[in-house]
């Protein structure tokens, strides 16, 4: 039956059909394309993390410290041990006969001063963004006026957000490690990471202050309160929510990097855990292990064979989870205060 | 701080037998007149300036204690600018300045130099068009006035929260949910909520920025209501765009338009009798 308004094919009507179907195509590709990383990583790390076996999870790979692969062949049976494991086996059969032995570094153990390294780096240097990133925000939200000093100020934030990571490793290297001599230590690294992802936090903490409604800051002040008074009572608490998304993803990126704490922070290997140390001064000035750099060195910096992968994926899966856990820290607390301060 | 409450109480006394005074003398003259009290917000010769444009030629005008002064004009006649002057609101603007003229206040110059505009706006509350209750508890609102000034004695705080709220005709509806979050309240009774928090800190004038525009016919006419009782204790300037509601909670009304005072006189008066065609004009709905 034909009528007045029955479907008719038009050339607008075919465009957009076409339009609709490649948007959702490349849409799904995005997924497709997730799901295949985050997928491998799992799939071949969580053969390294998880077992079969009660406790389910390989804690020596979490707990233990990365340590030499021997695999050898003694009287017919092939061994294949840490280090450790293996001088204890040499003291206990001294007249073994060792045959084809080949030791494989880094290969057996597992990444537990990584990980450790990974969350001192993420907590110093977020702490350190965090302030001077809010305290900058703070100036050029609430006190600032506006003018040619505080243009320059805001192209400087915006040109740094855009330096590659290297030339902050770089830069970190010249000032923190040589110029204050701090040499290879957590406060290098906390430094250069804290400096790479200040761009952020501060222009996403300066919007969060400015998504607050003038009216509370008006409020406050008519009714006597100091500027700084408002700011910390009536501005802060609110804009909170706001920073803190800000600085989840900055969390990501710093513990991410590889190249700012490569010539800043990061040791290939270290026996001494962080906590192990002379004096608690010490504890600034030690070079840690990191998991991106690790990563790095197990998938680029020595031999490749069957057993490197293991640490590889494994790396990168306890990676992924070590993110996602501070990620979801942050985001847990930033729902919390927003259920708290609700406008 | 009870030794200061008690001081104001004793202020807030010889302020009323003052205005009974004024009250026994009625004047029907223009407010320049000499018999009238003296005035306690002084506008002389005011331009004001946003950048380059000037947004207030020549404002003059006196503001009586213990009345209700009601600023009217169509929008952008520069009414919510001179009331936000009052109380150096306008210091947040950027590019905002007052060209020439003085604001006196009990004589003072605000303006000047020495003035504190922490212990200014202290004297001189503010409620705004949009009511802007904290997103905080009904008791922390009403008490940050006093927090921010240091005081933390929880008996003190209680008592100016019951004080406020039955001062802003409140006390009833929110007593028993004090320590929920004012957000939750009415329009009406957010600005309400705002009126007591202007309060708690006893100022001597409150400036109301159409503090009735977002509400309904009902919340208005409990926050007039509230309005014509707050004028026994506080000198209270407010702007409006209905002229009803001035004609009905003011006793001195003043006319803007495009920036200049037009005509300031009695409400009865300009309401009934105005001296300038513009005025008439406005009143009968002519134009605005």
């Amino acid at each position: 039956m034909t009528h007045a308004f029955s479907i008719r094919p038009t050339k607008a009507k075919t465009v957009q059909t076409t339009a609709f179907w490649i948007m959702r195509g490349m849409t799904y590709t995005i997924v497709v394309l997730a799901t295949l990383i985050f997928g491998t990583i799992f799939w071949k790390g969580g053969s390294t993390v998880f077992q079969t076996s009660y406790p389910f999870v390989n804690t020596s790979f979490i707990l233990d410290r990365p340590e030499t692969l021997h695999v050898a062949t003694s009287e017919g049976k092939k061994l294949q041990m840490g280090d450790k494991e293996w001088r204890a086996y040499g003291e206990k059969n001294p007249d073994a006969v060792i045959e084809d032995h080949k030791t494989y570094v880094y290969s057996a153990g597992g990444i537990f001063p990584c990980i450790v390294g990974t969350v001192l780096l993420v907590l110093g240097s977020m702490t350190i963004a965090l302030i001077l990133g809010v305290m900058s925000a703070v100036y050029l939200s609430e006190y600032s006026k506006h003018g040619l000093f505080i243009e320059w100020v805001r192209i400087s934030i915006a040109n740094l957000a855009g330096v590659p990571s290297i030339v902050f490793g770089l830069f970190g290297y010249g000032i923190f490690v040589i110029f204050f001599g701090w040499n290879v230590s957590l406060l290098s690294g906390w430094f250069t990471l804290a400096f790479m992802v200040l761009p952020v936090i501060i222009t996403s903490s300066e919007e969060a202050m400015r998504a607050v409604p003038q009216g509370f800051r008006e409020g406050s002040l008519a009714l006597g309160a100091t500027k700084w008074q408002t700011i910390v009572g009536n501005v802060l608490p609110y804009a909170l929510p706001g920073i803190l998304t800000s600085s989840v993803l900055s969390i990501s990126r710093v513990a991410g990097e590889t190249a700012p704490i490569m010539f800043t922070a990061a040791y290939v290997v270290r026996d001494e855990l962080p906590w192990e140390v002379n004096k608690f001064s010490d504890f600034f000035f030690q070079g840690v292990q990191a998991l991106p750099y690790h990563i790095y060195v197990v998938s680029s910096k020595i031999p490749q064979n069957e057993y490197t992968a293991r640490v590889q994926w494994g790396g990168a899966f306890v990676f992924l989870v070590v993110v996602l856990a501070i990620a979801m820290t942050s985001m847990v607390l930033r729902s919390k205060m927003r259920k708290k301060y609700r406008w | 701080m009870s030794i200061t409450l008690e001081k104001s109480a004793n202020q807030t006394k010889k302020e009323a037998a003052m205005s009974t005074s004024s009250l026994i003398n009625p004047s029907m003259e223009s407010m320049m007149s000499e018999t009238k009290p003296k005035p306690i917000i002084e506008i002389d010769n005011v331009d004001f300036y946003y950048g380059a444009s000037k947004a207030l030629h020549g404002i003059s005008l006196n503001i009586e204690p213990k009345k209700v002064t009601a600023f009217i004009g169509p929008s952008g006649c520069g009414k919510s600018t001179l009331l936000r002057c009052i109380n150096r609101m306008n210091d947040l603007v950027d590019v905002a300045r007052v060209g020439a003229g003085q604001f006196r206040i009990s004589g003072v110059d605000i303006y000047h130099p020495s003035v504190d505009v922490i212990e200014l706006r202290k004297r001189v509350g503010m409620v705004f068009q949009k009511s802007n209750p904290f997103p905080k508890s009904i008791y922390e609102n009403i008490v940050y006035g006093l927090r921010i000034q240091g005081v933390s004695d929880k008996k003190v705080l209680d008592e100016v929260v019951e004080k406020s709220l039955r001062g802003a005709a409140l006390w009833e509806e929110v007593k028993d949910r004090l320590h929920d979050s004012a957000l939750g309240l009415s329009g009406g009774q957010m600005q309400r909520i705002c009126i007591a928090r202007a309060i708690a800190v006893e100022p001597e004038i409150i400036l109301m920025d159409e503090p009735c525009s977002a509400l309904d016919p009902i919340a208005t006419a409990k926050v007039e209501e509230l309005i014509h009782e707050l004028k026994n204790k506080f000198t209270i300037v407010i702007v409006t765009h209905n002229m009803q509601q001035a004609g009905r909670c003011s006793d001195q009304t003043a006319f803007f338009y495009l920036g200049k005072l037009i005509e300031m006189d009695n409400t009865e008066k300009i309401f009934t009798n105005p001296k300038q065609q513009q005025t008439e004009d406005y009143i009968t709905g002519r134009f605005g």
